[in-house]
């Protein structure tokens, strides 16, 4: 019999619904491995033990009325820490944010309580979601399950790597290069970045608002379209949400690619990819073959001008939502200010990290007089150029297949001093958020027992179609069943 | 394109409304300059006619009925202030008397 933190969201829910077990032993038997294992993981910022148990018993005590179960009902669910819990600390791991307790709920927060979601935590990420590595938090840093001498990935390494060592099932990250994807890869778990509108932003702390998107994490691809098919709603309170009916994600995991048509564009296994993890995907291609799918390779010539364009347009739009963080509202004052522009410099200067400087100098710079041209149009224009690469794909393929990450999980400081390093860490996954469109990633191998990422990318709104060609793959193997030991 | 100065530095973080130290600003140069001069290959791509995209996703303007509706309790917003009076924020002097 295994533990009930071993058991996927789907158990779990099944479990509950069969009164085989209740929402407070589930919950009990989450806060007992996060007190086990996070001492050395730090995957939490906050355990919301109690809010915990309350919604635990909530549903304990609604089915012991005879009432009928929403589709999260007693599952644990781990939020990372920029999305906002109204009275529960949200920190963003940053300084400037401090103790500050939101007085309302993200949409995200209230759809996944209303399905009946156990709030168990908020993850730690990099400062205001910027970094690859969860190294930028201002807090603490996070290990990866796999090798805790390792990075789990960022910025939503705490929820990644709070999933893969069974501290929950599911969580929510949020994806603005990378920060879903590739921390998933790392930690060798599903983790979905969903078209740009499908899940509501409102309650999400603004990082780059043209490519912020909120999408979950899980241990199998069942589980992450459980969970996304909850928080994929339109929101009157973010009027980028787009208008678009929800599908049954799981309804829709056939385990058929019979005739799927998978391009793969050459230039993502181009220079930096190591051999095992463009060994580890062209075995998964294979297996698409042997599927029955249609494998050929295609080209989206300007994905190597995409970073530079991401990391232009990135901390534009963050040195322009991180100018509210001054010392007034809320988060952060620095104290003895001569005057008001003295107290809204020394608070900034103070409360940001490092990492979070750098982007809204950059950004600052980029958007500035005589610059403009240069670097941000120019920015918006390659922007241009990315996003039709991918829509002359979507005339031959289906979805698109390409490493998650170069590399498997590096050691903690390897990439800190050197400001591109760890910029390349992101270069497979920032193409899809220039182009707002989706894609996922799922374990495919293991290199030295650390575990490597395969993207899967659909066309925009296509996510069922991403879920299912990612189902079937998984269910010819068992790297998703494998498990870090902590 | 030109190097970054520490000059321009300065003033770009007087833009941004940071208060670097003369360290930060050093380092500040130097890493902002690495990064810059890895964009270069940005300036070579020809983009002559290429209309800049600033949102991936077609939208629309979106419109709500004009209707009045609560808004979030004060008390519950100022607990949240580094400093509050009555009903107000309060902020260092700005205006000398």
């Amino acid at each position: 019999m295994p533990e009930l933190w071993e058991l996927s969201a789907t158990e779990l829910r099944a479990a509950v619904g069969r009164g085989e077990v209740s929402c407070r032993e589930v919950a009990l038997a989450h806060l007992g491995r996060i007190e086990l294992v996070d001492e050395r993981v730090r995957a939490f910022v906050t355990v919301t033990e109690e809010e915990a148990l309350a919604q635990a018993d909530r549903w304990d005590a609604a089915r012991a009325r005879g009432e009928e179960l929403p589709p999260l009902a007693g599952v644990p669910v781990a939020l990372k820490d920029n999305m906002c819990t109204r009275g529960i600390r949200t920190t963003c791991a940053s300084k400037v944010l401090g103790d500050w307790r939101p007085p309302y709920d993200a949409t995200v927060t209230s759809l996944v309580r209303e399905a009946g979601g156990v709030l168990v935590g908020k993850t730690n990420m990099d400062e205001f979601a910027m970094g690859s590595s969860t190294e930028n938090s201002g807090l603490f840093p996070t290990s990866n399950p796999w090798d805790l001498e390792r990075v789990p990935g960022g910025s939503s390494g705490g929820s990644a790597a709070a999933v893969a060592s069974r501290m929950a099932p599911l969580a929510l990250g949020s994806d603005t290069g990378g920060s879903i994807r590739q921390p998933g890869a790392l930690c060798g778990v599903v983790g979905f970045k969903p078209t740009y509108g499908r899940v509501s932003r409102y309650g999400l702390v603004a990082y780059a608002s043209s490519l912020d998107q909120i999408g979950p994490f899980a241990r199998s691809v069942a589980d992450a379209a459980l969970l996304l098919r909850v928080i994929a709603r339109p929101d009157p309170l973010d009027n980028t949400s787009a208008p678009v009916e929800t599908p049954d994600y799981s309804a829709g995991l056939t385990g058929d690619v019979r005739g799927l048509r998978i391009g793969v564009p050459k230039e993502y296994c181009a220079e930096g990819v190591t051999g095992e993890v463009r060994g580890a995907v062209e075995a998964a291609l294979d297996r698409y073959r042997e599927l029955g799918a249609e494998v050929s390779e295609t080209s989206t010539p300007h994905v190597e001008h995409a970073l530079a364009s991401y990391y232009l347009i990135a901390p534009a739009e963050a040195s322009s939502n991180l100018a509210r963080y001054d010392g007034v509202r809320y988060g952060f004052r620095a104290p003895g200010a001569r005057d008001v522009v003295d107290m809204f410099q020394v608070s900034r200067d103070l409360g940001f990290g490092d990492e979070v400087k750098h982007r809204i100098m950059l950004g600052t710079y980029a958007l500035s007089a005589g610059y403009y041209d240069a670097y941000y149009l120019k920015a918006m224009q390659v922007r241009t150029l990315v996003k039709q690469d991918l829509e002359r794909c979507w005339e031959r393929f289906d979805v698109l297949v390409t490493p998650t990450t170069p590399e498997v999980a590096f050691r903690k400081g390897e990439k800190l001093n050197d400001p591109m390093a760890m910029k390349l860490a992101d270069v497979c996954t920032l193409p899809i958020n220039l182009a707002g469109t989706c894609a996922v990633s799922i374990p495919c191998g293991f290199q030295n027992g650390l575990p490597i990422g395969l993207q899967i990318i659909g066309r925009p709104f296509e996510e069922g179609t991403v879920l299912r060609a990612a189902q079937a793959y998984e269910q010819t193997t068992d790297w998703h069943r494998r498990a870090p030991e902590l | 394109m030109p190097k970054l100065t520490l000059a321009e530095v300065e003033h770009v973080a007087l833009l941004a409304r940071l208060r670097l130290t003369e360290d930060e600003k050093h380092r500040m140069t130097e890493d902002l300059n690495v990064i810059l001069d890895h964009f270069e290959t940005l300036q070579q791509l020809n983009t002559d006619g290429i209309s800049p995209t600033a949102h991936a996703i077609p939208m629309e303007n979106v419109l709500r009925e004009d209707a009045t509706r609560p808004s979030l309790p004060r008390e519950e917003l100022l607990r949240e202030a580094p400093e509050a009076r009555d009903e107000f924020f309060v902020v260092p002097r700005i205006v000398d008397t």
